[in-house]
């Protein structure tokens, strides 16, 4: 059963009323922009990596509190972690989000647990799903991506 | 409301209301239940929903009359040939065009589009000419014109907007240059509900001796359209936001423009004979016509038309200007709500921002609650960047909707602040 306060928890509006890492990284070696054209959700993403390890992270944009929020809980979770351990954060958020695996709440941590009443509004998927791509596509090529 | 006494008859003297829930009850889809609530369909500018007459003529002509039309010499290919046509002739009635060879058969307004602009436009457009549109075009009504301009090294101007949602109409005798060469103008705006004055625009690129192009996607719902009385070259309209079905639109054009215009696509139908030498194009409107067409479509959207043609439009008009000075009212009393177009002449569209909620998360919340709307950018960005948003949601309606149906918009907005606070 789809419920609101289920899509909308604390966590998620709390970071889309004040997110984290609303910035520009200014060393950042690795950035990406992701956009959806459809509904018109945008971030840009800065990453700076040292040596495998993800040393700062941050982002700009603008969208729906889904994606705005997925972006900034995103950056606090992954600064800190090797580019391995975000790759496979992705997944895991991926494989949550889009109902196809169930929450390794282990892996994810409460905080992007907080996304899994996602999986029951499937227009808003791809909203929670678009830093994760972008941060996926800065990590791996660098290019932007477009979610259609 | 006066009190007022009851009388024991109705006098007809006053102006007569639309009964709105009488409308209501020719959509079988409108009693359904969405989210454990009765659905409020507010999503009209995007396709409205059909009534029984219209589902009943597709569902009757694939049990009686399927057959292709314009070939087989049996009576059932008549039959079906028949259907076909009569949906072409109800259209040419509804937009009082003079004759149904006036009136080609397309997938919708989009197709219309681009059907003038790749072979009317083909024609008349080279390099350095122009091609007029306005500031509140749907994307559907710039990109083909855009793809022209590109191919000929021509150039797209832009009429502008005020910060109403009106187009500012002093720049207009300066923008019809001598280098225009087609004017191309939406009648009602899809995202801003704006009426344009497209007859006094057809008049000033007439003097001019410039055609003019109108998308009437968004104004054929609200009456009959008279294309005599505008004059305009070209009209384009889709099925499926007048009550008919997807996959079904129409293009108008004045016939000695459609005889002067090459073919839009090659095959069958379009045909009068065919070698390898030379193929002679079969008369209008057949010449646009390639391949066998939406029958099904031509027939509902027939009904569709036969359907509106028995509303008291007089009556509708007042009942769909109430729905707006109502909902306009109404979800002005939301904090932090701003409506994006306030012209002076609107259809009942009200498009708005909310602060501290994103119009996704409006078009969410509200969802809950049984409501359907539209968020996004409604295929105008121009229109978005011109008021410095990246989206809108917007509630569409269409006669069949009600002041019941805006206050339950109004109680799902002010659910929508209890989640997202300012």
């Amino acid at each position: 059963m789809s419920d609101l306060s289920e899509l909308y928890q604390q966590v998620i509006l709390d970071h889309n009323k004040a997110p984290r890492n609303f910035r520009e990284v200014p060393d950042a070696n690795r950035t990406a922009d992701g956009d959806n054209p459809l509904c018109g959700d945008r971030i840009t993403l800065w990453v700076k990596v040292t040596d495998g390890v993800i040393e700062d992270v941050g982002f700009q944009g603008q969208g729906c509190a889904i994606s705005q929020a997925s972006a900034s809980v995103m950056t606090t979770v992954v600064k800190g972690k090797t580019v391995v351990e975000a790759e496979k954060l992705f997944r895991a958020f991926h494989g949550m989000v889009t109902g196809t695996a169930e929450p390794d709440r282990t892996t994810l941590g409460v905080k992007l647990v907080a996304f899994s009443g996602v999986k029951e509004f499937p227009a808003r998927v791809k909203c929670a799903n678009l830093p994760w791509h972008t941060l996926h596509a800065a990590l791996t090529n660098g290019d932007g991506i477009t979610l259609e | 409301m006066d009190t007022v006494t009851q009388r024991v008859e109705p006098v007809a003297t006053g102006p007569k209301t639309f009964d709105a829930e009488r409308a209501r009850a020719d959509f079988p889809l409108l009693s359904r239940s969405m989210r454990g609530k009765s659905l409020v369909y507010l999503d009209n500018a995007a396709t409205s929903q059909k009534p029984r007459h219209v589902i009943d003529a597709i569902h009757r002509y694939y049990e009686t009359l399927n057959a292709n039309v314009h070939r087989g010499v049996y009576q059932l290919s008549e039959e079906a040939t028949s259907a076909y046509e009569w949906g072409r002739a109800m259209t040419a009635r509804y937009l009082n065009a003079p004759s149904p060879a006036e009136i080609v058969f397309v997938r919708g307004a989009t197709e219309a589009v681009n059907l003038v602009a790749a072979t009317f436009g083909r024609q008349r457009v080279g390099p350095g000419d122009e091609v007029l549109v306005s500031a509140m075009e749907h994307h559907s009504n710039i990109v083909p014109w855009q793809m022209l301009c590109d191919e000929r090294g021509a150039k797209l101007r832009v009429i502008p907007m005020n910060e109403r949602g009106e187009l500012v109409l002093d720049r207009l005798p300066d923008l019809l240059t001598p280098r225009t060469r087609i004017v191309a103008v939406v009648h009602v705006s899809n995202s801003l509900g704006t009426v344009n004055p497209v007859r006094e625009i057809i008049r000033e690129a007439h003097a001019r001796d410039i055609p003019v192009v109108i998308d009437g996607a968004q104004a054929a719902p609200h009456g009959p359209v008279d294309v005599q009385a505008l004059d305009c070259d070209f009209y384009a309209v889709s099925g499926h936001k007048m009550f008919g079905p997807t996959g079904i639109g129409v293009l108008f054009g004045k016939r000695a423009l459609l005889d002067e215009m090459p073919p839009y696509q090659g095959g069958g139908e379009m045909i009068r004979s065919v070698t390898f030498e030379k193929t002679l194009y079969a008369p209008l409107p057949m010449k646009f016509e390639a391949g066998t067409p939406n029958i099904e479509g031509a027939v509902g959207l027939g009904a569709a038309v036969d359907y509106l043609r028995q509303l008291d439009w007089e009556a509708v008009a007042r009942h769909e200007a109430d729905l707006l000075a109502y909902a306009t009212e109404a979800v002005s009393d939301i904090p932090g709500l701003h409506i994006v177009g306030t012209a002076a002449r609107k259809t009942p569209v009200v498009s708005f921002t909310l602060e501290g909620a994103h119009p996704h998360d409006i078009g969410t919340v509200l969802d809950q609650e049984g409501v359907a709307v539209r968020t996004g950018h409604h295929c105008t960005q121009p229109v978005m960047d011109f008021f410095g948003i990246p989206a809108t949601a917007r509630a569409s309606m269409a006669f069949y909707n009600t002041r019941d149906d805006v206050d339950r918009l109004v109680a799902g907005l002010h659910r929508v602040r209890e989640v997202f606070p300012r």
